[in-house]
């Protein structure tokens, strides 16, 4: 049986009076590459923000590996294992790449409240930042000053800093929107690596690369779970072309 | 953050080794001139940790420096004998639990309104003593002797012989220095920085920041206390207006003035804003327009303060590139 290592149930989000999540009870399976696709305002960074403690639920429950974690606040749901990344790229931009993870790296430690001793004397935590700067090819950027980098770099480091946590479930809210297609390539060989040892929930447009490394995918449409199903399933699923697929030319020139 | 380059270390040991030789050309006025803008660099290095380091902007830093000064006068100031070590640590430690329970209700507040809430609690701390005729009211208070700093029964420093107080200031700001360079140095330090960079992603990577805004508000807080403790000591003498808000703005002007997130920037500020009080009225009437000016030519084109200044010279001295905060 597999195991469900997050779910949700019927869970919702209001802003005023525009439902942004509506209703939407999801499992998500351990070690599966889980892709969440939909419109433009369809309510997918919403419930990455739900899901990663950024914003809290108006109803409906989440839990992880059996934990309520519905209350849980961003820094919790990090320590618990849980990553997420930005859709709008979100780094510290006057600090080097290494820098960047440096501070993803060091919440390894139990806590960050440590006066004495200099930081760069943690060993555990410079090996974690590098490996998070290798794994994202920015390895030879390390020293650079990170709002100097292409924007494609800079969605690179953003991937970079939640890996440096070191996670288990990986949040990824559009990791290529904007990366040229080198790069695009270079992190979906990346993505589909992680996806040998991690689970991933993942919204991305680029349908290739949803097609090629979801093992499940979820269609939302207006805060609402339209479909869930395998991907054969949802590439023929009338109400989904009709919903979403249908327009995606017209997305893609816009 | 700044590192310390090989060319600051030497710049900051040539700072203290003049402090340092100070006494031994100077008057006794000037003496105690020093003595007053080494307490107050205390004071501003502190709001330093806040504003420079931790990206909160308090405008009632002023309050706990008034604070450490009235709890001197208030629990020792008619005892004979004041015993250093006692006074000292119950001072701090009250100073550090006001910190605490202002920063609790200020922190969860950012930007402007953090700036109003700090404000807000000087003021009612200001008007706390200045309404209150048991402390003094607005004459201040006054304190009948100093402490005495003794171990065991030995006298280690005499605080009434100037050269003396003098050194035992100088000690403490170097000591100031060398903590907060440590703790930023440190693990703790470095969630402080990236806090001050981006909250929000920080909290996203594991960090509970509002706990660490918190410590380092009394942190500060604690040290502000310190100076307001040395200030009482120095002159014996403490009124309301060392809470009132202009102390806590010209504290944020010296900080800015010397360069924010240095450490060693106040200190200059200190030294060139309270030096340009005590000279430029000698010379004209209008002194505050040209301090004005100053700050503004200051602000305008040394945007980094005048240690961002002395950063780019050192610069050319050294070949290497400041690594960041690595070093
Ligand atoms: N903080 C907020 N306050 C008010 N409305 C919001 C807020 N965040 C999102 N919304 C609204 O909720 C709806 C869903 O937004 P969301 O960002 O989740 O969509 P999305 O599926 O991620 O879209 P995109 O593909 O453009 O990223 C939109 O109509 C948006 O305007
Ligand atoms: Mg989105």
């Amino acid at each position: 049986m597999p195991e469900i290592i997050l779910r949700t149930e019927h869970l919702c989000k209001n802003f005023g009076g525009l439902k942004a999540t509506d209703d939407v009870s999801l499992e998500f399976e351990r070690g599966k590459v889980h892709a969440i696709l939909g419109p433009n305002g369809a309510g997918k960074t919403t419930l990455i923000n739900l899901l990663s403690g950024e914003l809290q639920p108006s109803s409906g429950r989440i839990s992880f590996k059996g934990y309520d974690i519905t209350d849980a606040r961003p820094e919790k749901i990090s320590r618990i294992g849980i990553g997420r990344s930005f859709q709008k790229t979100n780094i510290l931009t006057g600090f080097t790449c290494f820098q960047n993870c440096w501070i993803g790296a060091q919440s390894c430690l139990i806590t960050s409240m440590r006066f004495f001793r200099p930081a760069r004397h943690l060993r555990r935590v410079h090996r974690r930042a590098d490996h998070a700067l290798q794994l994202c090819g920015l390895a030879a950027k390390r020293n650079q000053i990170a709002g100097t980098m292409s924007y494609g770099e800079q969605r690179q480091l953003e991937i970079a800093m939640m890996l440096a946590t070191e996670p288990e479930l990986l949040l990824l809210d559009e990791p290529l929107a904007g990366m040229g297609a080198e790069e695009s390539q270079q992190v979906t060989a990346l993505l589909r690596e992680l996806a040998r040892e991690q689970t991933l929930i993942l919204i991305e447009h680029d349908m290739d690369a949803v097609f090629s490394l979801a093992d499940r995918i979820t269609v939302m449409v207006d805060g609402a779970e339209l479909e869930t199903g395998s991907v054969e399933q949802i590439r023929n699923s009338q109400a989904v072309q009709d919903a979403y697929l249908g327009h995606d030319d017209e997305e893609d020139a816009a | 953050m700044h590192t310390v380059t090989r060319p600051i270390i030497v710049f900051l040991c040539l700072g203290l080794l003049l402090l340092l030789l100070f006494p031994v050309v100077g008057s006794s006025f000037y003496t105690g001139l020093v003595t007053k803008i080494m307490i107050l660099s205390i004071f501003t290095i502190s709001l330093d940790l806040l504003i420079g380091f931790t990206g909160l902007v308090s405008f009632g830093h002023a309050a706990f420096f008034g604070i450490g000064a009235y709890l001197l006068a208030i629990l020792f100031g008619d005892l004979e004998q004041i015993n250093y070590w006692w006074s000292l640590t119950l001072t701090l430690s009250l100073t550090g639990l006001a910190a605490l329970l202002v920063g609790w209700l200020c922190i969860r507040t950012s930007g402007i309104y953090f700036i109003m809430l700090t404000l807000a609690f000087a003021q009612m701390f200001f008007y706390f003593f200045f309404e209150s005729p048991h402390f003094g009211g607005d004459d201040g208070i006054f304190m009948m002797n100093k402490p005495q700093i003794n171990l065991a029964t030995r006298q280690l420093v005499d605080l009434d012989n100037e050269h003396h107080f003098y050194y035992f200031v100088l000690a403490w700001l170097v000591g100031v220095y060398l903590f907060l360079s440590m703790i930023l140095r440190a693990p703790f330090g470095h969630v402080l920085i990236a806090i001050k960079a981006n909250e929000q992603r920080v909290r996203a990577l594991g960090y509970s920041t509002p706990h660490y805004k918190l410590v380092s508000f009394v942190i500060a807080g604690t040290i502000a206390g310190l100076a307001g403790f040395l200030e009482a000591a120095h002159t014996s003498f403490i009124t309301p207006a060392y809470l009132g808000w202009h102390e806590s703005g010209m504290a944020i002007m010296m900080v800015i003035l010397g360069g924010m997130g240095t450490l060693f920037g106040p200190v200059i500020g200190t030294f060139i804003v309270v030096l340009l009080q005590d000279f430029l009225p000698e010379f004209t009437e209008h002194w505050k327009l040209i301090m004005g000016a100053i700050i503004i030519f200051v602000v305008l084109f040394l945007p980094n303060g005048i240690a961002g200044l002395i950063y780019s010279i050192s610069n050319r001295f050294s070949s290497r590139e400041p690594g960041g905060r690595e070093g």
